[in-house]
Formats: C-alpha cells, structure tokens, sequence
C-alpha cells in the first residue's frame, strides 16, 4: 500500500508499489483526465505534477513518489480556470483533445520556471509533448496568452 | 639435523601462534542489565539523535522495510555478506547487556562486548576518532530506543576469514586507535568539519579506495571508490565536475540533496543526506562544507564558476536548435524537457546536464542506473523526482544518449563500451531486488 497527496486530498492505492502511476490514477482511483499514449514516456499524454513538476507518470513507479503530492489536470484548477484552461478555450487550441491535458500539464510546470517564455523555451520544454493533429501552433500562442494573463494579473495583485 | 630443525620450525610457529593468540585476545566486559531509559538525561539522548544522524548509523543498521536501527542490512564486500547488527537495546539479540564501556570499546577499538574483533564494515577506523563525550550521548540515544527483538543474521564470510581473531593481523596493519586531535592553525569551524567528516560520518569509508585487504588508502584519501554498484566521486580537486565544489555548493547539497551547479544526490549518498546529515544543525553542515571546500582547494578555481556556467548554458539548447541528428532527437523525446536551462541562472530544478556530475566522471555507472531507476521523491532534492527509463529505453538507447550527452556537453573523452554497461548494470539491479 501506498499513500501520497492526489489533488488536495490524502489517497492510499493497494497497486503493487512497482505499478505505474498512471494506472493507479486513472484504473484504481478513477481520474480518467489523465491519458496513456505512449508508456514510455516519449509522448507526454499522462503527463501530471509531482510535487508541482510536470513528470511522465506511465514510467513513474508508484513506490517512487510515496508521500508525494501529486496533481491531475482535474485538480490543476479547481473550477477549471486556470489561467492555461481558458487560453486553451479561447484559442479552441484541441482537435481531437486526446493529448490535451499532457500539454497543459506539462505548459503549467513550464511557466512556473519561464514566466515570460521564448520560442526556444516553449519548444524545449514542450518538446516531449506530441500532438497527432498538430495543434502545435495553437498550443504556443495559448500558453504566450496565458502566461501574458499570469503575468498582468501578478501585476495587478 | 633435520629433526632439530623441524622441531625448532614447529616451536617457533607454536609460540608465535601463542603470541598472536596473546595480542589477539580481549576481555569479555561483563553483562549488565539493561538500564531504564529514564536513566538517561534527555538532553544526552537527543544529541546522541543528532550525533547518530552525523553517523548515519540506521542507514547500515536498519534492513529495508525492518525495524530502525534493528539491524539485518546487507552490506556486500569482496570477501562475503555482512549483516549489520542490531543496536537496540535488546537484551538477547541487542545492545541490551552492553555497559557504556563496552559500547565505548566497540566505537573505539572495533571489539564487541564478548571480547570478539569486529569486522571493519562497521567503520571503527573512523569511529575511534569520536570524543568520548559524544559516545556517551551516541549511546544514551540507543539505549533509549524502544527494544526490538532481532537476531543478528549470518554473515558468509568464508573461513579462515571468518576467524575474528585474525581481524587482529588486519588492526596491526591498518588500525591506529586515537581521538581526533584539532588543528590548532584551522579554525573552529574547520575542524568541527573534520572532526564530523573523519569520524562519525566516516565519509572516506565510501569517498576513498580500499587495498586488497578492505583497508581505506589513506595516501588516496577521498579521490573517489567504488560502491555498492555506484561510483562515489572524488572530493579532492580530481573531481572532473566543471564547476568546483565551493562551500556554498556543498553546503546546499549536503543541507538539501541538491546543488544548482552539480545535480542532486542519487543512490548511497541520498539516504546519507535525507536519512542522516538531516539530523544536523546548520552549522554542522556549514562546517562539513568548509572542511571539504578545503580539501578540494575550491576557493582558488572559485572565478571559473562563471565561465562553466556560460558554457553549460550555451549547450542547454542543443537538440532542439542543431540539425537533425538522431541521437539529439532521442535526447528532445525523453530528457529536454525537464533538463533545458535559458539563463540567464541556472534553476536548480532543471538539473543542467553540462554541469552534472553524472556526466562528467571518468566512468558512465552512475549516469546508466540514473536513467534506468530515476530519482524518487524520496531521494534527490527537495520535491525533485525523475522517472526511470528502465522499460522505455533499451541497452543501445541509453548508450546513445550517453555517447550523445557526453560528446555535446562536456570535454571529456568519450566512454568505452556503454551499450555492455547497460545491459550490465541492468542485470545487478534486478539481482539486488
């Protein structure tokens, strides 16, 4: 048995400790936000934040983030507003949406390091997360409005 | 005539096993009842905590999943396996029976309360260097923990090795008993350092290499070992990170488990951090950083740190920005996007390869079980965790990225053989689960 933090809220799985946590997210516990592609961490599709860092979670073994606190992108925002979110509405950035919540998972954790990110940051830091429609021009322009959004509103407070 | 001699050959290896015999011999300290934990001042009992996390004394006395400090932990030599030793205070299978003498013996001398040497597993050389005031607060932690019953579990040390007696011959070589003696030309804090680094923390035991016989070489103290599977680098000025080990830099890692110019610790050295040294005052970190900034003449390449990370970070990019080039595309799909740095500082959360110490030792051990295992939550830096690419990265894979890495980022001549090296450190970490 492990325990760590699931968005907020103390969760304990009986997975054997060797189980991927996208499993135990999505099969044990019921989150289905978070997708499999992939497994083996080359796609970004299961892509979640392990104590606030975006981490591939279909080759993260559950014994390795025991304690841990993790987050889906159910619980990036709890009314689903993150600044990210509604840049992706606004843009109508998904297609077929299957990699969508990898790409803002993995964006969130890039804006926590490069708040005012570059070309060059966004295509490194978002290198590992494909997209089969190629959305990904959409994608950069959401995540430069969101992180224009966090930036003023930092501004503002 | 041939008679004689035989008989005089005989004598004399008679009376020379007599004498070793003799030498050899110690006391049993006799039993004594094990005293109430009340018996203990409070305040001994919580330095001795912080002193047997300066010693990181559970992290060897405690098997995996087991009772702390109840011993069973496999320590694998070149000679056998050696089960650490329970230190509760049990009186069958414990530390129970054992007066402040005897445990004072054991740290100082090597020898057990029944007269037995011990092996040096148990790091006695650098322990005899501890005060005898911190032994007393050592055991005053131990002898108040709660008693777990735990029989000591048996060693496969083959015979003759297994004589305890013959650990005399290894002593007579090897062991020069004695507290640690301050320099009075170093400061306070310099030599709280050393006495920390020299004795309880016995960091030479992992940092330095053995002779034939198990023994630290003290003419190459600190330039690097081998163990358990994983390479410990030096901490003299051989050690090939570009930028060196300043005060700061080893005190962030030692007081975190991550340094922004080096990485974060990974395997032995991550339960020494985060199990151990965790229990230590600032200021005995502080003091450990200073003693080695000293020793790895830190001070004096200090001005080259700007230099290593400029050139760090102009790498940081490749892959993304240079043309196609396979191995740079296997590097962008699994490693960039938590690697890349932009500048214009490094952020300790994106481990810089360039800089990483990983890549930069002479042999590829260490970054091979990194990618295959990953960092847990755990280990590592504070909320810092990599996934292992143990199922998604085949033998040629890991060696390609390492061929890769090692080419673009740093000075070093390339490593031999990596692909075999996978495939072998692969096969020693499903033998050790």
């Amino acid at each position: 048995m492990i325990t760590f933090n699931l968005n907020g809220r103390t969760v304990l799985v009986r997975s054997p400790d060797d189980t991927p946590l996208l499993w135990a997210i999505r099969d044990e516990i019921g989150l289905k936000g978070t997708k499999f592609g992939c497994g083996i961490g080359m796609c970004g599709a299961c892509t979640v934040h392990v104590e606030g860092r975006a981490t591939r979670s279909c080759i993260t073994a559950l014994r390795r983030v025991a304690g841990a606190a993790i987050t889906t992108i159910e619980g990036l925002d709890p009314e689903g507003e993150h600044p990210l979110q509604t840049a992706w509405r606004d843009l109508q950035v998904p297609q077929c949406g299957y990699c969508q919540p990898g790409q803002i998972m993995q964006a969130a954790s890039l804006l926590k390091d490069f708040p005012d990110p570059t070309d060059q940051d966004i295509n490194a830091v978002m290198a590992g997360n494909l997209c089969r429609c190629m959305a990904y021009l959409r994608i950069r322009n959401a995540i430069k409005l969101a992180a224009k959004r966090m930036r003023e509103r930092t501004v503002h407070e | 005539m041939l008679k004689r001699i035989v008989i005089g050959l005989v004598g004399v290896a008679i009376l020379g096993l007599l004498g070793f015999s003799a030498l050899a011999w110690r006391p049993a300290i006799a039993p004594i009842y094990p005293p109430a934990a009340a018996s203990f001042p409070a305040e001994l009992a919580a330095k001795g905590r912080a002193l047997t996390g300066a010693g990181y004394c559970a992290v060897c006395h405690t098997r995996p999943g087991g009772e702390p400090l109840a011993g069973g932990y496999e320590l694998r030599t070149p000679f056998g396996t050696i089960y650490s030793t329970n230190l509760t205070p049990d009186p069958e299978t414990g530390i129970g029976r054992w007066s402040l003498e005897a445990f004072t013996r054991a740290m100082h001398e090597g020898v057990a309360r029944d007269g037995s040497h011990l092996f040096p597993a148990f790091p006695y050389d650098h322990f005899t260097k501890v005060s005898d005031d911190d032994v007393t607060a050592l055991y005053a932690y131990l002898m108040t923990r709660p008693a777990v019953s735990a029989p000591a579990r048996a060693n496969t040390i083959p015979f003759p090795l297994n004589i305890r007696a013959l650990q005399e011959g290894w002593k007579i070589l090897f062991f020069r008993s004695g507290r640690y003696e301050p320099d009075a030309s170093r400061s306070a804090e310099w030599n709280r350092g050393a006495y920390l680094a020299e004795g309880l923390s016995h960091c030479g035991g992992c940092h330095t290499p053995r002779n034939p016989l198990g023994a630290e070489k003290a003419r190459d103290a600190y330039v690097g070992a081998v163990i358990d599977d994983w390479d410990a680098p030096a901490l003299t000025d051989a050690n090939p990170s570009p930028a060196p080990w300043t005060q700061s830099e080893l005190f962030s890692y030692l007081r975190s488990g991550a340094s922004p110019l080096h990485g974060v610790a990974a395997g032995p050295m991550s339960p020494v951090i985060h199990a151990g040294l965790a229990a230590l005052p600032d200021s005995d970190i502080r003091a450990q950083a200073i003693y080695f900034a000293d020793i790895d003449h830190a001070a004096a390449r200090e001005p080259a740190v700007q230099a290593a990370v400029k050139k760090a970070l102009a790498t940081s990019p490749l892959g993304i920005t240079q043309d196609y080039d396979p191995d740079a595309h296997l590097y962008v799909a699994a490693c960039i996007a938590c690697h890349f740095n932009s500048g214009p500082a490094l952020l300790t959360a994106r481990p810089e390869l360039a800089l990483n110490s990983a890549l930069t030792l002479p042999e590829p051990t260490n970054f091979i079980r990194i990618v295959l295992n990953g960092i847990a939550v755990s280990e590592g830096g504070p909320g810092l965790m990599m996934p292992g690419y143990a199922s998604a990265l085949d033998d040629a894979e890991i060696a390609r990225l390492a061929d890769y890495l090692r080419r673009t980022r740093t000075d070093r001549p390339a490593w031999s053989d990596v692909e075999r090296r996978v495939a072998a450190v692969r096969q020693q970490a499903a033998a050790s689960e």
